[in-house]
């Protein structure tokens, strides 16, 4: 049973419904800026959207998109957060950073001016190995102004 | 046509070895040297030899080589090296980038821009004395002629390659030390920034492979029915057992080859496999811990001898004693090993996050039995290293598993994988006891010590620390005290023991740190004060001084890096007086001299033992990049404070407990200090290293703090777990 869903705005048809959406991204449709880091949902690096809610697409099958839009960090242009990065020298190895600027972006959508404590909470699921939460605190509030 | 070709050789030690070649060179660039190449539209290709791994290597190296060059950053494009021993060492660690590059480096962009005017004085006829090379052109004072790098290039390529270049005083180079500019940061935020993971080769095969959970265990039994009944897997293939010395040997195992990696993980799942336990299968850390201690609390090998310290000991009227233990750590950086071979004939090439890429070319050679020269290792983004990637085992099974299937294999580790078949940084115990007089002052110190080492990965039966890695922060610590002595106690391996962020600095400076804290609290006495008192006045020590026969010094010659204590009062002085030290209670202090820089870091904690802001001063001699420096500091302090609060492996029946980030926990954004300020010395003095020395202090700085803001005194990693207890 094929699954069909959006992927930054184009239509795709996946055959494996209960493949999880980070392998789909990734070996089935070339999609390489979404990462892997855990594969059990505890360091954030292949977080994804679904219908705007950022998910851990590690852990989604297919199937949980299936008729809803998918966005991943090549869906995102010029987001104000992107330019909020580079501003700051944000990343490190920069592995983790298309989750963390994924989760990011889901939490401006729903809280334009975020508080230090409110970033802490949105982001504790995104682990940086290089330790570069100071900046993306940082960058986060940058990209909110 | 043939046009005569050149290259630069260079080497770790800094020097260099010029080098001319034929080849075709029909098609533009013209190659200058190694580095250096210029395309006839006036672009400029540089290469970094150096692999990228979040230390902002290739924002630093070819900035020097285009500051040298004269040539404008906006018509510079980076390329990241392939493994070639023509460039001198490429393995990235030990924070030798650029304290080992710094000069050589600047000879291959000086080199260019020789060749560059030799070819515009010959079309000008002109002498090239008075020819200035900037902004990517040669220009003539004198005439006011000009001509771009572009124009010159094709000509500057047929230049004979000049013996001696001068360089360019540092004051003219108009980058170095300033805050530049990320240069991958856009490829970063984009996602378009290549991992190992993301190349794509057409037909390739992803193999996830089930490795034994001991070291030298070995498969006594397969049932790989499931596994291929699932869609997706092709075949299931046994890897080779390794024989000691582990080496950076694969560990043997059952790969499944399919076509995705979801399949191969399936795959991987579905396995029915009987070990067969190898002679570390009843390894268990507790035990093994116990044992460490016992061996600490023996008379050892003598590494480091001044005075007589068991005497001052036994006749000091007050003593004090404390033990410090650091268990196994792993790296897990955010990628997990990856790599993609692809074996045709007797040709091998690779797509790898490896941190040596010259050592990866020669071990799969060796391995596959065909030539160094028909092997290619292209190196990618790292998604972090810390000296895992040092080690190219997971390299050497793409390879090998390439050349059985006959098509492209990216081997993909999981989380699991990274854990639990590491090159761990060591298990450690330390006892420390020193003699004070009646007025409190140190007169006698004895460091005793086991860990196994390193050396025993590539080396059967070693069981002492080398001097190497008692060269991190023992053998070359300062120490105003009559009476010393450091000995090891046997600690044979279990695991692979490998080198992680700043290596035996890690458990040696936070035993040593956090004694000298304990020391001023047992006399009453400041801490900046006791530190600064236990490693003396302002001076320079030598191998006489600190009572050992050879100091390492991280490679570099103490004449040019001397071990020079003003450097660590000064890093003391400034960062605890940005901290406000004296008018705060929660506050504290370490200070180490690693990689040949200084570094001291506050910590302050509240009364929870919660770690909210840090200072950071750091003297690195000169440097090239001030905001790479100021971001490897904080990085630094962040993965310390991961090891420190929550790093802990432990083994039972010869396997690691641990399998993913709930149990093996890294700090997140939560928990990290709200503000981390970091200090850069000005300095004329010869490069240190970065990557690595922002990490010792760190651990006994955030023990001090707890102290300090609790009455705590934790000893051992992971602190979280006995804050909470």
């Amino acid at each position: 049973m094929s699954v069909k869903l959006t992927i930054n705005g184009v239509e795709h048809e996946l055959d494996d419904p209960d493949m999880p959406i980070l392998w789909a991204l990734r070996d089935v449709l070339g999609l390489t800026g979404t990462k892997f880091g855990c594969g059990e949902a505890l360091c954030g690096a292949c977080t994804v959207h679904i219908d705007g809610q950022p998910v851990r697409s590690c852990v989604t099958p297919v199937k949980r998109a299936a008729g809803k839009t998918v966005t991943t960090i090549e869906g995102l242009h010029d987001h104000p957060l992107q330019r909020a990065w580079i501003e700051l020298g944000v990343p490190q190895c920069g592995y983790c950073q298309a989750g963390q600027i994924m989760t990011a972006a889901a939490l401006l959508a729903s809280t334009p001016d975020p508080t230090d404590d409110e970033i802490d909470h949105a982001m504790a699921g995104n682990l940086c190995r290089c330790g570069t939460y100071v900046r993306i605190r940082a960058a986060i509030h940058k990209a909110a102004k | 046509m043939i046009s005569r070709r050149v290259f630069l050789v260079g080497s770790a030690a800094g020097a260099l070895i010029l080098r001319v070649g034929l080849a075709h060179a029909d098609a533009p660039p013209s190659r200058l040297d190694l580095w250096v190449a210029i395309h006839p539209d006036g672009s400029i290709d540089i290469t970094c030899h150096r692999s990228e791994m979040g230390q902002g290597i290739r924002s630093s190296l070819p900035v020097l080589i285009a500051d040298e060059l004269g040539a404008s950053l906006d018509h510079v494009r980076v390329i990241q090296g392939d493994g070639d021993p023509r460039y001198g060492s490429q393995d990235t660690d030990g924070s030798t980038s650029i304290r080992n590059f710094f000069d050589a480096i600047r000879q291959a962009g000086a080199t260019a821009r020789e060749m560059l005017i030799a070819a515009a004085a010959k079309q000008w006829h002109v002498p090239a004395a008075r020819l200035v090379a900037k902004d990517s052109a040669v220009s003539d004072p004198a005439t006011k002629k000009s001509a771009t790098f572009g124009q010159l290039a094709h000509a500057a390529a047929t230049m004979p390659v000049p013996a001696h270049v001068p360089l360019r005083p540092l004051r003219d180079l108009p980058h170095l030390g300033k805050d530049l500019a990320l240069l991958d940061a856009d490829a970063f935020v984009t996602g378009t920034a290549q991992y190992a993971a993301d190349v794509r080769l057409p037909d390739v095969r992803v193999a996830v492979i089930a490795r034994p959970p001991d070291v030298f265990g070995a498969v006594a039994s397969l049932d790989d029915s499931r596994a291929k009944a699932i869609r997706g897997v092709e075949q299931v293939v046994q890897l080779p057992a390794p024989s000691p010395p582990a080496a950076s040997q694969p560990l043997g195992g059952v790969a499944v080859i399919a076509t995705n990696t979801w399949a191969a993980m399936k795959g991987r799942a579905a396995l029915a496999i009987e070990w067969r336990g190898g002679p570390n299968k009843d390894y268990d850390s507790a035990a093994y811990e116990a044992q460490l201690l016992a061996a600490v609390h023996a008379p050892g090998e003598v590494a480091r001898s001044v005075g007589d310290a068991d005497r001052a000991l036994a006749s000091a009227p007050r003593k004090l004693e404390a033990e410090y233990v650091v268990p196994h750590l792993a790296h897990a950086p955010m990628e997990p090993m990856a790599a993609l071979a692809n074996v045709t004939g007797d040709r091998c090439e690779i797509w790898a996050c490896t941190q040596d890429p010259q050592d990866a070319l020669e071990t799969v050679a060796k391995v596959l039995g065909i030539p160094n020269q028909n092997v290619t290792v292209h190196v990618t983004f790292l998604g972090g290293g810390f000296g895992r990637k040092s080690n190219p085992d997971f390299i050497v099974e793409a390879a090998l598993l390439s050349k059985s299937i006959g098509k492209p294999v990216r081997v993909q580790w999981t989380r699991d994988d990274e854990l639990r078949h590491a090159y761990y940084h060591t298990h450690s115990a330390q006892a420390l006891a020193a003699g004070l007089d009646a007025g409190g002052n140190v007169i006698a110190w004895r460091h005793r010590i086991a860990y196994p080492s390193i050396s025993a990965t590539f080396k059967d039966g070693v069981d002492h620390p080398s001097s190497g890695e008692l060269g991190q922060g023992v053998l070359d610590l300062p120490l105003a005290i009559p009476n010393v002595r450091v000995e090891t106690g046997a600690a044979p391996a279990h695991v692979r023991i490998g080198w992680m962020r700043s290596v035996c600095n890690v458990q040696q400076a936070f035993a040593v740190q956090s004694f000298i804290a304990e020391l001023a609290h047992e006399t009453k006495r400041d801490p900046r004060d006791m530190l600064l008192a236990v490693l003396g006045p302002p001076r320079v020590v030598d191998e006489k001084d600190q009572g050992v026969d050879k100091l390492g010094n991280y490679g570099a010659p103490l004449a040019k890096h001397p071990i020079d204590v003003a450097r660590l009062h000064r890093v003391i002085a400034r960062a605890s007086d940005a901290a406000g030290w004296g008018k705060r209670g929660n506050l504290g202090l370490a200070a180490h001299r690693s990689f040949l820089s200084y570094i001291a870091v506050v910590a302050s904690a509240d009364a929870r033992g919660r770690i909210d802001e840090a200072w950071i001063t750091v003297d690195a001699g000169i440097i090239v990049n001030a905001d790479r420096v100021r971001a490897q500091m904080e990085g630094a302090f962040v993965f310390a404070m991961s090891s420190a609060m929550h790093g802990e492996l432990t083994w039972q029946h010869g396997a690691p407990t641990q399998t993913n980030f709930h149990d093996y926990r890294l700090v997140r954004m939560p928990e990290a200090p709200r503000r981390i300020h970091v200090d850069i010395v000005p300095s004329d003095l010869p490069p240190g290293g970065v990557g690595e020395p922002g990490v010792p202090p760190v651990a006994p700085a955030i023990a001090n703090a707890i102290f300090a803001a609790t009455g705590r005194r934790l000893r051992r990693f992971p602190f979280a777990r006995f804050l909470t207890a």
